[in-house]
C-alpha cells in the first residue's frame, strides 16, 4: 500500500479507528480479491472443468467404456492399493519421529528434524533416479538383491517404495507440533498411575493427536494417489501391471486417446476434491486441538 | 509407608540437581520440600516417585529398597504442578484411570471413584470435562485420581501453585485435615515457605541440590540452621558487623547473642523486623539512631522502614497497631531502635 493511501480516522471512536487503521482502501481491497479470484479461475478451476467437459465430450456411454476398460481398471485397482500401504508406512514412522523429536533430547534430533523434510525438497524424478542407481539392475544393490531373489524395479514394490520416500514428511510434520504443544504431562501422569506403554499410546496420547494424525493421513493420502515423477521412473510404465491412475493418464494422452485419458483423470480429480474437502473439516478439528492444549497449558501451570 | 532418601545425587548436564541427599519421611507425616526453583525439590519428588532416576544413590520404602522399580510398582499417588488432566476424559474417567488399567474388577471401579470424588466435594460433577473446571476443581479432580489406587504415599508438586490466593488458602487447609482423616505419607513442594509451615509436620528447607535444614516448622522459624534458611524464610534485616568480646560490633552498637566466634571474625547479623522494637528516645539495651522514611500501618502490623544514616543501614521493623498508635510515628521523625533478638553467622559456620 502506498503510503499517502492510509485511511483517514472518520473519528468515529477508538475503536472504529483502529479497526479502520488496519484496513486498505476499497479499491485495493477489490483489486487485490479480484487478481487472486482471476488467478485461482484460470489456472486452477477453469482446468479442473476442463477435465470433465473433456471426459464427457463423448457422451457418458464412451465415458464409462473408457473407465471400465481392463487395463484402466487396473490403473486404478493399482492405485487404491498403493496409496494405503504408503499411508500405513507413513503413520507408523510418523508417530516414532514425532514421538522421538517431542518426547526425547538426543544428539542430531535437529538433524533428522530437517532430515524428514528432505522429500519435500527434491525433485520426484531425482528420487525416481537415484532409486534406479540403487536398486537397478545395474545399480549399487540391485545384483545383490536379485541373488536373494528379490527384484525391486520395475515393479510394485518399487512404486510402493519411493511413493512412501515422496510423502514420507506427511505424517511426522502434522505430528511434531500437536505433540509439542501437548507435552508429555498426560503421559507421565498415566505412568505414575500404573499404566503401560501400550495403554498410555491408545488411551492417553491417540485420542489427544487424533485429528492431526488424520490430517496427516489425508496430505499423504493425496500426494500418493497422485504421485507420478518418481514412480514413472521406477515403474517401467507397463500397461496393467505396473501403471496408476496418473501413469495410466499420461500413456493415454500419448496414445492419442484423450477422451480415456480424461476420463481416468476426472476420477483422479474427484479423489482429489473429496480428500480436499475431507482436509477442511479435519483441519478446523486439528486447531481446535492445539488450542486446547494452549488453554490448558495457560490454566495449568503457571511456574 | 515411609520413605528413606539414601545419598541421592543427580545431574542434568552441568547442573547438579541434587547433591548427596539424605533425608527420612516417617510413616504417617506431612512433609514440604521447601525451596526456591532450582533447589532440586521437584527432582528429589520426582525421584521418590520413580518418575526421574538418581545417577547415585537408594530410594527404601518401609526399608525395602525400590531405586530400580518403575513408578506403575511403586504404588505411589503423584500429583503434578499442571495436574495433568487426561484432557479428552470427563472427571469420571480421569479418577477412574488408575483403577482400569489396573484392571480392578469393574464393579468395584464406580463406587471407589464416586466415593473419592465426594470426599474431594466434586459429586455431581463426574460428567464434566476438565476445561470445564476451575483450578480448584481441577486440583481436587487431579487429587482424587491420585487416591484412587489407594497409593501408600501421596507426593503433590507445587499443589497450590496455580491458584488464585483465596482457593489456595482453603485448598491448603482442606488438604491437612484430609490428611489428618486418612493419615497417608505425604510430601509436597513449594517454594512458598508460608504454605509450608501452616501445612506441614515437618518442613525440609533446600538450596542448591542439599538440605539446609529439616525440622518441625516452629523449630526452623526459630532456629534457622543457616544464613541461607534465615533470608529464604524471609523478610529479614540483614547487616555485616565483627565480633569483639562475644558480642556483634556494629558501629557503636553493640549486641549480644547467643553463640560464640573468635574475636575479630567477620560476621552477618540477621533480625526479623518484628525483632526489633522502635521508641523515641534511647532504651537501656543498645540503641541505633536511624530516621524514619516510610509508614505503612495498613494491615495487621504496621511497617516501619527506618535508616541509620551513621551506617547507611536500611532496616524493616514491625509493630503491632496499639504500638504504633502509641508512638504516633510520622515520616522524618527521629527514632532509637534496639533489637530484641539477633542471630549472628560468620562465614566458617556453614563451610561445606
Amino acid at each position: 500500500m502506498p503510503p499517502d493511501a492510509r485511511p483517514k480516522s472518520t473519528g468515529g471512536g477508538s475503536h472504529v479507528a483502529s479497526r479502520l487503521a488496519q484496513q486498505d482502501p476499497a479499491f485495493v481491497r477489490w483489486l487485490l480479491i479480484l487478481a487472486c479470484v482471476a488467478v485461482m479461475g484460470l489456472l486452477v478451476v477453469l482446468p479442473v472443468v476442463a477435465v470433465f467437459a473433456e471426459a464427457f465430450r463423448e457422451g457418458f456411454a464412451t465415458y464409462w467404456a473408457n473407465i471400465t476398460e481392463p487395463d484402466t481398471i487396473h490403473s486404478i485397482g493399482l492405485t487404491l492399493f498403493v496409496a494405503p500401504i504408503v499411508v500405513v508406512v507413513n503413520v507408523i514412522f510418523g508417530l516414532a519421529a514425532a514421538w522421538a523429536i517431542s518426547r526425547f533430547q538426543f544428539r542430531g534430533r535437529t538433524i533428522l528434524t530437517t532430515m524428514i523434510d528432505l522429500p519435500f525438497a527434491v525433485s520426484a524424478v531425482v528420487v525416481g533416479l537415484a532409486f534406479m542407481l540403487l536398486f537397478g539392475q545395474q545399480g549399487l544393490l540391485g545384483p545383490w538383491l536379485k541373488s536373494l531373489g528379490i527384484e525391486v524395479a520395475f515393479n510394485v514394490t518399487a512404486i510402493i517404495l519411493v511413493t512412501t520416500f515422496v510423502t514420507l514428511p506427511f505424517v511426522a510434520r502434522e505430528l511434531i507440533p500437536v505433540m509439542e504443544a501437548i507435552g508429555s504431562d498426560e503421559e507421565v501422569a498415566a505412568v505414575s498411575l500404573g499404566a503401560n506403554g501400550w495403554q498410555i499410546f491408545w488411551r492417553i496420547t491417540l485420542p489427544n493427536i487424533k485429528w492431526g494424525l488424520l490430517y496427516g493421513v489425508i496430505l499423504c493420502n493425496a500426494r500418493a494417489m497422485g504421485e507420478y515423477g518418481a514412480a514413472a521412473v521406477v515403474s517401467g510404465r507397463i500397461e496393467g501391471k505396473t501403471q496408476t491412475m496418473p501413469l495410466r493418464i499420461e500413456y493415454l494422452e500419448q496414445s492419442f486417446n484423450s477422451p480415456a485419458a480424461f476420463a481416468v483423470a476426472s476420477l483422479l480429480t474427484l479423489l482429489a476434491i473429496g480428500t480436499l474437502v475431507l482436509k477442511v473439516w479435519v483441519e478446523r478439528l486439528t486447531r481446535q486441538e492445539i488450542q486446547e492444549a494452549a488453554r490448558a497449558a495457560d490454566t495449568g501451570g503457571a511456574h | 509407608m515411609s520413605i528413606k532418601i539414601d545419598h541421592i545425587s543427580k545431574r542434568f548436564g552441568g547442573f547438579q540437581a541434587l547433591d548427596d541427599v539424605c533425608l527420612e519421611v516417617p510413616t504417617g507425616s506431612l512433609l514440604a520440600l521447601l525451596g526456591p526453583s532450582g533447589s532440586g525439590k521437584t527432582t528429589l519428588l520426582r525421584i521418590i516417585a520413580g518418575l526421574e532416576t538418581a545417577d547415585s544413590g537408594k530410594i527404601l520404602y518401609d526399608e525395602i529398597d525400590v531405586t530400580n522399580k518403575p513408578p506403575r510398582q511403586r504404588n505411589v499417588g503423584f500429583v503434578f504442578q499442571s495436574y495433568a488432566l487426561f484432557r479428552h476424559m470427563s472427571v469420571y474417567e480421569n479418577v477412574a484411570f488408575g483403577l482400569k488399567v489396573r484392571r480392578s474388577p469393574r464393579a468395584e471401579i464406580r463406587p471407589r471413584v464416586m466415593d473419592l470424588l465426594k470426599m474431594v466435594r466434586l459429586d455431581g460433577l463426574e460428567k464434566r470435562m476438565p476445561g470445564q473446571l476451575s483450578g480448584g476443581q481441577r486440583q481436587r479432580v487431579a487429587l482424587a485420581r491420585a487416591l484412587a489406587v489407594n497409593p501408600k504415599m501421596l507426593l503433590l508438586d507445587e499443589p497450590f501453585g496455580a491458584l488464585d490466593a483465596k482457593v489456595r488458602v482453603e485448598l491448603r487447609q482442606w488438604i491437612r485435615k484430609l490428611h489428618d482423616e486418612i493419615h497417608i505419607t505425604t510430601v509436597f513442594v513449594t517454594h512458598d515457605q508460608e504454605e509450608a509451615f501452616e501445612v506441614a509436620d515437618q518442613v525440609v528447607v533446600m538450596n542448591k541440590g542439599k538440605i539446609e535444614q529439616a525440622g518441625a516448622p516452629q523449630a526452623v522459624f526459630d532456629a534457622p540452621a543457616t544464613p541461607f534458611v534465615m533470608d529464604f524464610l524471609g523478610n529479614v534485616n540483614v547487616f555485616q558487623g565483627r565480633v569483639e568480646g562475644g558480642k556483634i560490633v556494629l558501629g557503636g552498637m553493640q549486641l549480644a547473642y547467643s553463640g560464640s566466634h573468635v574475636d575479630g571474625t567477620q560476621a552477618t547479623g540477621y533480625i526479623r523486623p518484628h525483632e526489633l522494637d522502635i521508641d523515641h528516645v534511647a532504651s537501656a539495651r543498645s540503641s541505633l539512631k536511624a530516621r524514619v522514611t516510610q509508614v505503612n500501618a495498613a494491615g495487621s502490623v504496621a511497617k516501619i522502614r527506618v535508616v541509620a544514616e551513621e551506617f547507611g543501614l536500611a532496616l524493616n521493623i514491625d509493630i503491632s497497631p496499639d504500638r504504633y498508635a502509641e508512638l504516633q510515628l510520622k515520616r522524618g521523625d527521629e527514632v532509637y531502635v534496639s533489637p530484641k533478638n539477633i542471630r549472628v553467622f560468620s562465614p566458617d559456620d556453614y563451610v561445606i
